[in-house]
């Protein structure tokens, strides 16, 4: 029987087609506009929503989409008004999610094999229920993308610009921060909290090296993210590897060889003998 | 080109913007402070219709603060901003900055950031696009001939971050033209350039100004770099307007000494 016949395959094979997708988009508005400590602060903060969902017993989906969303209203007016260095006051939530996460775990009773999957992920028990949750969240990320591309792109190679013309730029940029919560929310029990930003940042930072086009930058940063959850599934079944650990490794290099063949590295040796000639 | 009428929506046409009397730009009394300190103490300015006035000062002066009051990116604590004939606001921002071209100091762009010099000045047109509308073939026609005058035709489809400083701060002209603005305000457009980048940025600007009619506030601190198009001098110190008039009346040595702060050199007038 083909693996792809097994119904927990065909669930993981969809989970991997959403959380792939979804995450491998919103990776290149973190890519982009340089937010990746950021992009790990929110990851982390729905990582800690979720387990403060175990330890309570209700949906571990509501904790981290609220933690989340309430790490993207902080960090973002904190990090513009430049009330405090953006790097301290990131830091600052970063550790503080890390901090809660354990706490929650070590508040636990039992055997915490839940907590232990948000660790992880679980990508080939994933329910149904989480798929379509998954589906939703993607559909709405990649609308978003399609709908306001001009916008997009205007805030994130030039923000202050973008606000200079008349876009809403601040509107945008929060908004882009919250489909980044969203999507991680909805990816984290498949692909699991320790994991999930690899799958965001691997394949976006892959494509970024191959394309000054950012258009083609989110088409190739989605197949290398669909195209990595595909091969990590097929390649743990058939060596009976944990899948969300395999997946990042996939992705991984994906991004090292991307970096190897980039003709932006050819373009940066030649930007620097222009500027010594 | 979009004309001010029944072309423009409801909403904007019923605004000053579209058709203001009076000056171009007028503030009254501004004071903005900054954790730092204070950026404009109580700072007075106006700028009639196409005019080209130019504001020199030394580094901390508030000539950047100044341009930021007048498209609303700052909200002064005190004092009175009214710019074509609105004032800013926390919710008429957009719309006023629609009609202002803003080109900001130079910065270090990413030589792999993913946009090409011609998506860049397109960026200008997006504000009046509005959301959900592309740019079309009005919009690629006024990129082109914006593109075209700036003399970026050639490198067009270059990534922005392969670009020179110079051409970078072409591209930042042709975007803020792209825009159709009514005010264009410039800061410090040729800081960090070599002299050749500089001569051709004042020779851009003085055209840009014949051919357009512009109401045109350039911001520097190298008064040589003012094309002669520019006939009104503000000079900015400490936050306030420290003298002012035309570059006859004001652009002499030991004027530009005192506001910089060096004695003059003994000898000359």
């Amino acid at each position: 029987m083909a693996i792809w016949e097994y119904g927990f395959m065909q669930n993981a094979m969809l989970a991997g087609l959403f959380g792939g997708l979804a995450c491998s988009l919103v990776g290149v508005f973190v890519v982009t506009a340089g937010l990746s400590f950021i992009g790990v602060c929110i990851v982390h903060s729905a990582f800690a929503g979720a387990l403060l969902g175990v330890w309570l017993g209700f949906n571990p989906l509501i904790g981290a989409l609220a933690f989340s969303l309430l790490a993207t209203v902080v960090i973002g007016p904190l990090a513009d008004r430049g009330e405090i260095n953006a790097d301290t006051s990131i830091g600052f939530i970063f550790t503080l999610m890390i901090g809660l996460a354990f706490i929650f775990v070590g508040l636990m009773p039992g055997a915490r094999t839940e907590a232990l999957n948000l660790f992880w992920g679980s990508i080939l028990t994933v329910s149904g229920g989480t798929l379509v949750f998954m589906g939703i969240v993607t559909l709405v990320v990649v609308t978003a993308v399609a709908a306001f591309f001009k916008e997009i792109q205007a805030v994130l190679c030039h923000r202050e610009v973008a606000l200079a013309v008349g876009i809403p730029a601040t509107a945008v940029f929060y908004g882009l921060l919250v489909l980044t919560g969203a999507t991680v929310t909805a990816s984290l029990q498949s692909i699991g909290g320790l994991l999930i930003y690899a799958l965001i940042l691997n394949p976006a930072a892959a494509a970024y090296q191959l394309t000054y086009s950012l258009k083609r930058m989110f088409l190739l940063s989605g197949v290398f993210g669909v195209g990595s959850c595909w091969v990590g599934l097929a390649i743990s079944y058939l060596l009976n590897l944990p899948t969300g650990a395999v997946i990042v490794v996939i992705s991984s290099i994906a991004f090292a060889a991307a970096a190897v063949l980039s003709p932006k590295r050819r373009a940066r040796k030649w930007l620097k003998l222009q500027s010594t000639t | 080109m979009r004309t001010c009428g029944s072309s423009l929506p409801r909403w904007e046409r019923s605004s000053p913007v579209s058709g203001a009397a009076g000056p171009a730009i007028k503030i009254e009394g501004a004071v903005v402070a900054y954790r730092e300190g204070v950026a404009l103490n109580g700072v007075s300015f106006e700028a009639g219709e196409g005019e080209f006035i130019g504001i020199i000062g030394p580094n901390g002066a508030g000539k950047t603060t100044l341009l930021k009051v007048i498209n609303g990116l700052v909200r002064p604590h005190r004092g009175r901003v009214r710019v074509l004939g609105m004032e800013p606001g926390r919710h008429n921002g957009g719309l006023i900055r629609k009609h202002i071209g803003y080109v900001a100091q130079v910065r270090n762009i990413d030589p792999r950031l993913p946009i090409s010099v011609r998506e860049t000045v397109t960026v200008g047109a997006f504000g009046k696009l509005g959301l959900f509308r592309r740019p079309g073939e009005i919009e690629r026609r006024r990129v082109a001939a914006v593109l075209e005058m700036v003399g970026l035709t050639r490198l067009a489809d270059r990534p922005l971050g392969h670009l020179s400083g110079g051409e970078q701060q072409k591209v930042a002209i042709a975007r803020a033209l792209v825009q159709e603005p009514r005010i264009l305000l410039l800061d410090e457009p040729t800081m960090s350039l070599d002299r050749e980048a500089r001569r051709d940025i004042v020779e851009l600007t003085r055209m840009v100004h014949e051919s357009r009619r512009l109401t045109t506030v350039l911001v520097t601190h190298d008064f040589e770099t003012l094309p002669t198009a520019c006939r009104r001098i503000v000079m900015m110190k400490g936050g306030r307007i420290w003298r002012e008039g035309t570059r006859e009346a004001v652009l002499d040595d030991s004027t530009l000494s005192e506001l910089f702060s060096v004695a003059p050199v003994s000898g000359r007038s």
